[in-house]
């Protein structure tokens, strides 16, 4: 778990998105914006609907690659459009090429053809291992791309293991899981127990998932559903079940959270919870918070800065007080003025 | 019913217990069973062993298909290929085709280790496939991998198949037409080994990341799930499971020729599944066993009893002919009465049914997902 800081808003940026494009076809999703997420801040970004704001995180979860522009989160580049994607295919079919040439030169050398035929055969096998590479993108493979200068952006479980978690926007729970197994799941990227741990039931797999256990039992109650373990989530309510979606998202220990929404459809009285316990996991967690919301009292109260989007090109940005006396945000929230 | 449900949660927190209990109850019950009348009058003991081990082919195949199916919900309607690579497998390694007479215990691994690796490479192009294209591309390559088998003639002698492949051989155990007792034993082991294997991954990490999968793919992969890998293990596990099947069949047949893989057994194992319970472990390979019985066991009995009546339009009636309309007409029924299966899975039950169910002590009883919790 990220160590409890006090949170530090001007200190070093946990995320920064530069110049991030998102095109869909014609339409321009999201436009050439830049954000920073300070270490333990609490940014919102905030429009109309279909500004881009869900796009956006998207964008910044993995979940689609950009038209252009970078991610980085802790400073280093997760997220782009491929550098020199064009480098990967090549790689695809090198050891096929190599092999086949040898195969030809020993070939015409020896001049029997066993040879190139073990060859062929070796040349077959190897190309479907790097496919499979290709595929699984193991470790040596993502290296071997980084050293010939290849860049690729991380898939959404690559942003969590990185410290990346987040909510939807409409609830997307795993309905017919209880709320417990709910929260496991979010605790996948923590837990290390493979399948041959879980065929022999080793005792190591078995202390960890004792122990994992009980630690989603603890962030089930942080979020105030404590008891509900082994209730189906869809039977839940619809506040809880935001709750157990954060609980969820907090299950992966991240240190920078993406909530979409959160008190989308909560009354408010649930709102009002809701917006102290995102202030709480901040002061408790030392989290990072990226908020999208369209309730501006939640936004006004809880924000260290606020990103306004529209049409999806950053209007704004600023504190709570001067996105508030902005003429331009006025304007795309209210309209322009009658004369 | 509080007796049962008792039983059932003593038996859900001891699962590995539990299960190697059922399958010794199993596995001495049915041969007691088949011994006495009114079973032993149908057709002699040995023949009722015999087909109790070919039940045990699809029970298999049904357990190891429920994995992909049941757990991971990627639908599979190319099973039928991994099977087939199991049983060719071990026609390579035990037969005169090319001479290698490896014996059948470590050949179990290889043709397990063999299927595996087609399941990754068959899984490996479908992963972006979701439904009923996932299907459609599984349904190309259960029909791809048979032909191979077929046309390629100089390996595997085309139509012909491949004969004369050596029974398993064991201290103590005979494996022959006559006494089928050995395969009979084999197949119970075979069988609650896997059974075990099943449960323990179900209620891992590695099964927990299935089910999120199956329930909604994008949050499991926002939560930290590696999607690609998680699927293809499955096609992995899957296929394994099917390669042992496939062994096994190789070795008690004693022959392998490519039309034992049609699209039928493929379809017919999917109907074991959901008739008997997609994602109920026990469910499925009850189904599975019933089935088969039915299919090799009743309908052949009922042919005989419709013709000993002596009515007329009914004494050309091949019952056996219309098996896979009487497959269809089940299967139509079970979707319109009981659309999760003889023996569902609490989870899959309520995925059929919209309706929120109450909450009972029954209902967390019965379901695998609250164990691990009750006893932490």
């Amino acid at each position: 778990m990220t160590a409890t800081t006090a949170p530090t808003p001007s200190g070093d940026t946990i995320l920064e998105a530069k110049a991030v494009t998102k095109a869909f076809g014609g339409l321009v999703a999201v436009r050439e914006v830049d954000l920073a997420i300070p270490r333990g801040g609490i940014v919102s970004l905030i429009g109309p609907n279909g500004a881009g704001k869900t796009t956006f995180f998207n964008v910044i979860a993995g979940l689609q690659d950009p038209t252009s522009g970078v991610v980085e989160l802790s400073g280093s580049p997760m997220i782009a459009k491929s550098i020199r994607g064009w480098l990967e295919p090549v790689i695809w079919v090198m050891p096929t090429a190599l092999l086949v040439v040898i195969a030809m030169v020993s070939m015409s050398v020896t001049g029997s053809s066993d040879i190139g035929a073990v060859l062929l055969i070796a040349a077959l096998v190897a190309e479907v291992l790097v496919l499979l590479a290709a595929i699984v993108r193991p470790n040596w493979y993502l290296s071997l791309l980084k050293k010939v200068g290849v860049f690729r952006s991380a898939r959404p479980n690559d942003m969590v293991r990185a410290g990346l978690a987040r909510t939807f926007q409409n609830i997307r729970l795993f309905q017919n899981m209880t709320a417990v197994e709910n929260v496991l799941v979010g605790m996948h990227t923590r837990l290390h127990a493979n399948p041959a741990d879980a065929f022999f039931s080793s005792p190591r797999a078995r202390r960890e998932e004792k122990s994992a256990v009980a630690k989603a039992q603890t962030y089930l109650a942080m979020v105030g559903l404590k008891g509900r373990d082994n209730e189906i989530s869809r039977n839940l309510p619809y506040g809880d079940q935001r709750r157990l979606e954060l609980a969820r998202a907090l299950a992966s220990e991240p240190s920078l959270l993406l909530l979409d929404e959160p008190t989308a459809g909560m009354n408010p009285n649930e709102t009002l919870e809701m917006t102290r316990l995102i202030g709480k996991l901040r002061a408790d967690l030392g989290l990072s918070i990226l908020l999208i919301e369209h309730d501006m009292k939640v936004v006004m109260g809880i924000s260290d800065r606020i990103y306004v989007l529209d049409h999806g090109e950053l209007i704004a940005v600023g504190s709570p007080a001067e996105v508030r006396a902005n003429p331009r945000v006025i304007e795309a929230y209210l309209g322009q003025a009658a004369s | 019913m509080s007796a049962f449900a008792r039983l059932r949660e003593t038996a859900s927190q001891h699962r590995t217990m539990s299960v190697l209990i059922g399958w010794v109850i199993v596995g001495l019950g049915l041969p007691i069973l088949a011994s006495v009348p009114p079973l032993s009058v149908l057709q002699p003991t040995t023949l009722w062993i015999d087909g109790f081990s070919k039940a045990g082919i699809y029970v298999l195949l049904a357990l190891g298909l429920n994995i992909v199916v049941g757990l991971a919900g990627l639908l599979d309607l190319g099973y039928a290929a991994f099977f087939a690579i199991g049983s060719y497998a071990y026609a390579f390694g035990a037969s005169p085709q090319i001479g290698l007479h490896i014996p059948f215990w470590p050949m179990l691994l290889v043709g397990a280790a063999a299927a595996a690796m087609f399941g990754i490479l068959l899984g490996a192009p479908t992963l972006r496939l979701r439904g009923d294209y996932l299907a459609i591309v599984t349904l190309g390559f259960g029909e791809i991998v048979p032909a191979v088998f077929l046309n390629a003639r100089s390996v595997t002698n085309g139509t012909n198949g491949i004969g004369g492949i050596l029974p398993p051989s064991a201290p103590g155990l005979i494996f022959t037409p006559v006494n089928p007792s050995g395969f009979y034993i084999t197949m119970v082991l075979i069988l609650a080994l896997v059974m075990v294997a099943i449960y323990r991954l179900q209620d891992s990490r590695v099964g927990r990341a299935w089910m999120a999968i199956r329930e909604d793919e994008l949050a499991a992969a926002s939560s930290g799930v590696n999607t690609v890998t998680t699927k293809l293990l499955a096609f992995a596990l899957g296929a394994s499971t099917a390669g042992l099947a496939g062994v096994f069949g190789a070795s008690k047949l004693g022959y392998v020729g490519p039309e034992q893989f049609g699209f039928t057994v493929s379809f017919t194992v999917l109907a074991m599944v959901v008739l008997g319970g997609m994602g109920n472990v026990w469910g499925v390979a009850i189904g599975a066993f019933v089935l088969f019985e039915i299919q090799t066991v009743f309908l052949k009995q009922l042919n005989t009893f419709v013709h000993n009546l002596g009515i007329g339009f009914l004494a050309n009636v091949n019952f056996l002919d219309y098996q896979y309309l009487l497959y269809g007409l089940a299967l139509v029924g079970m979707m319109l009465v009981r659309p999760e299966g003889l023996f569902p899975s609490g989870r899959r039950r309520r995925e059929l049914h919209d309706e929120p169910d109450d909450l009972g002590a029954d209902e967390q009883g019965d379901d695998p997902s609250t164990r691990s919790v009750e006893t932490a």
